[in-house]
């Protein structure tokens, strides 16, 4: 089974893409550096939040903040981390050109390489939701979590992001170094319409489209239910959506995701070889 | 081309015009490659605003005061410095020696310092046109009231925040010509704790004293602080310290950190020609 190509591709570039993430430091320095920057996101929402509410952090409301800013850490993380390969690869290695003519399937490859970040993301999330829990008096207990909502939503929602990551790449490709920070960036645009720290009704109501046009709004919501379903159903976004029509909305727009990055990642792949883009040095 | 033309003598300039000519040659690139390069309008201005609007949006959603909204605003736009700083000016020296021109920077017959300098200014100038677009977007946008009474002592606020921190900036890259791989990592640390324990998103007051005291060390906290208390109606009452002591501070910061680098260059450079440095590429 490992002998596949497609296999091979995605287990080395993960096991490639942790030694590059990792191996720059000590595994304790690497541990404080993988959680102290969403913990310091974390942070800035909290003081927000208490500077105005005087510490009520056990209403609704926080829940809906915190756990949507924990979660949204794996958007800038897994889309990050697939299309920073392009130019990590490209620019930086030049080692590029030489996946390309190696029996490698180049999505999985990358997919790969957005491994690393996943895992230390999964740490620094369940570090934060513990802050949260045992610090801040977040309502949540481990008996309550609906276990199965959860690990499904948090796969289909990796795959969703890992989708986003391969359209970004396929951008990467035609663009200089510059756009290195493309996967933050977006990530930092989408912040405003996901919904993920302020409920929907709050935004402009012809901005709110956008919010409901994306799979990430979806996911988060279906995220906050199924670690406290009472306090996201307390907010009207989606309160007469069930659960099973959140996940099948999710499911069907990770599809409908899936063949748009694919035609978009090809469309780029091939706008690249015909350029000569494959082992461009920008140097910008 | 006649025979004269060829050997004309190109004038050659030393002492202060040489470090001025240097400092222009290094800002050049930093103004006129923003105007020739347009995508900054969308990665600089228009993807920060909308970061900023979504602690606006926050700040709605749990009911606060609106002069929260203005602080939002500020703070995103000097977020701006702080990243020009950090991936402009701390590391530059680091992608210098990666793309193999920190030798030629070495090499060539001037100073170190008048390079770090016109980085400083051209980075400033530049950084200052995508602040100010932020800062116009977001009041338009989100309705904020400023109540300024005294402009020039904001000015001077501003002006001596900007010193001191392309001061840490200039110092913080002689450090990075040690580093090598671990450099990108040290950048990427210093961004969201730095907006944390500078506050800006939020009076630095509620930090709490002594972690505000500590904080300090970054000029953006007090310049940010300093700037709320003279620009909005409650910026006062949310101030960590008064103005006048926040100027006396600054101007400290300006001052050490500017001989520190100067300091920290000479020694560094020096290092880092005993240990082979400054051509390594450990990828």
């Amino acid at each position: 089974m490992f002998r596949s190509p497609a296999l091979r591709s995605f287990r080395m570039a993960a096991w490639l893409g942790w030694q590059i993430e990792s191996n720059w430091t000590d595994p304790f320095l690497f541990a404080i550096y993988s959680i102290i920057k969403p913990l310091a996101a974390a942070g800035i929402l909290v003081v927000m939040y208490r500077v105005v509410t005087q510490q009520a952090f056990d209403t609704p409301m926080f829940a809906y903040l915190y756990l949507g800013n924990a979660f949204y850490q794996y958007v800038s993380a897994v889309t990050t981390g697939v299309s920073w390969a392009v130019i990590d690869d490209r620019e930086h290695y030049r080692t590029l050109k030489y996946i390309y003519v190696a029996p490698l399937n180049i999505p999985l490859y990358l997919f790969g390489r957005g491994i690393a970040r996943f895992l230390t993301t999964t740490f620094a999330v369940l570090i934060i939701i513990a802050f949260g829990v045992w610090w801040l008096k977040m309502p949540l207990s481990l008996a309550s979590i609906d276990w199965p909502l959860f690990l499904v939503s948090l796969l289909l929602g990796t795959i969703m992001l890992a989708l986003v990551g391969l359209i970004l790449a396929g951008v990467t490709l035609l663009t200089a170094r510059h756009s290195y920070y493309i996967g933050d960036a977006v990530a930092g645009a989408l912040f405003l319409f996901t919904g993920a720290i302020f409920p929907l009704e709050v935004l402009p109501a012809y901005l709110r489209p956008i919010g409901y046009a994306l799979p990430i709004t979806y996911w988060l919501e279906l995220m906050r239910r199924a670690l406290v379903g009472h306090v996201a159903q307390a907010f009207p976004t989606f309160s007469q959506v069930s659960n099973s029509q959140l996940l099948g909305l999710l499911a069907l727009m990770t599809l409908a995701l899936g063949l748009i990055s694919w035609v978009v990642f090809r469309w780029c792949e091939q706008r690249a070889r015909e350029q000569g883009l494959i082992d461009y040095t920008s140097n910008y | 081309m006649s025979a004269a033309t060829a050997t004309t003598p190109i004038p050659k300039n030393s002492g202060w015009r040489l470090f001025l000519q240097t400092v222009i040659g290094r800002a050049y690139p930093r103004v006129i490659g923003q105007q020739r390069e347009k995508s900054w309008l969308i990665f600089e201005v228009l993807l920060p605003l909308i970061n900023v609007a979504a602690y606006v949006y926050v700040y709605r959603a749990i009911g606060a005061p609106e002069d929260y909204v203005g602080f939002v605003v500020i703070g995103g736009a000097m977020i701006a410095f702080w990243m020009n700083v950090l991936w402009s000016m701390s590391s530059q020296l680091y992608w210098e020696k990666e793309q193999g021109n920190l030798a030629l920077y070495i090499i060539a017959p001037t100073s170190l310092m008048a390079i770090l300098l016109g980085m400083a200014i051209g980075g400033m100038i530049a950084t200052l046109l995508r602040a100010g677009a932020i800062i116009a977007l977001g009041t338009l946008l989100f309705n904020v009231h400023y109540v300024v009474i005294n402009p020039w002592q904001l000015l001077a606020v501003f002006a001596l925040t900007m010193v001191a921190l392309y001061g840490l900036g200039m110092m913080t890259a002689s450090v990075f010509l040690l580093f090598s791989r671990e450099a990108w990592h040290y950048v990427n640390l210093a961004m969201e704790p730095v907006y944390l324990l500078s506050g800006f998103y939020f009076p630095l007051k509620n930090l709490g004293f002594w972690v505000a005291l500590g904080a300090s060390i970054i000029p953006l906290s007090l310049g940010l602080d300093a700037m709320r208390q003279l620009a909005f109606r409650s910026g006062p009452s949310l101030g960590f310290l008064s103005v006048p002591l926040e100027i006396a501070m600054l101007s400290v910061l300006s001052v050490v950190f500017l001989i520190a680098a100067r300091w920290l260059l000479a020694t560094l450079e020096r290092l880092a020609r005993e240990e082979a440095r400054l051509t390594e590429n450990r990828r």
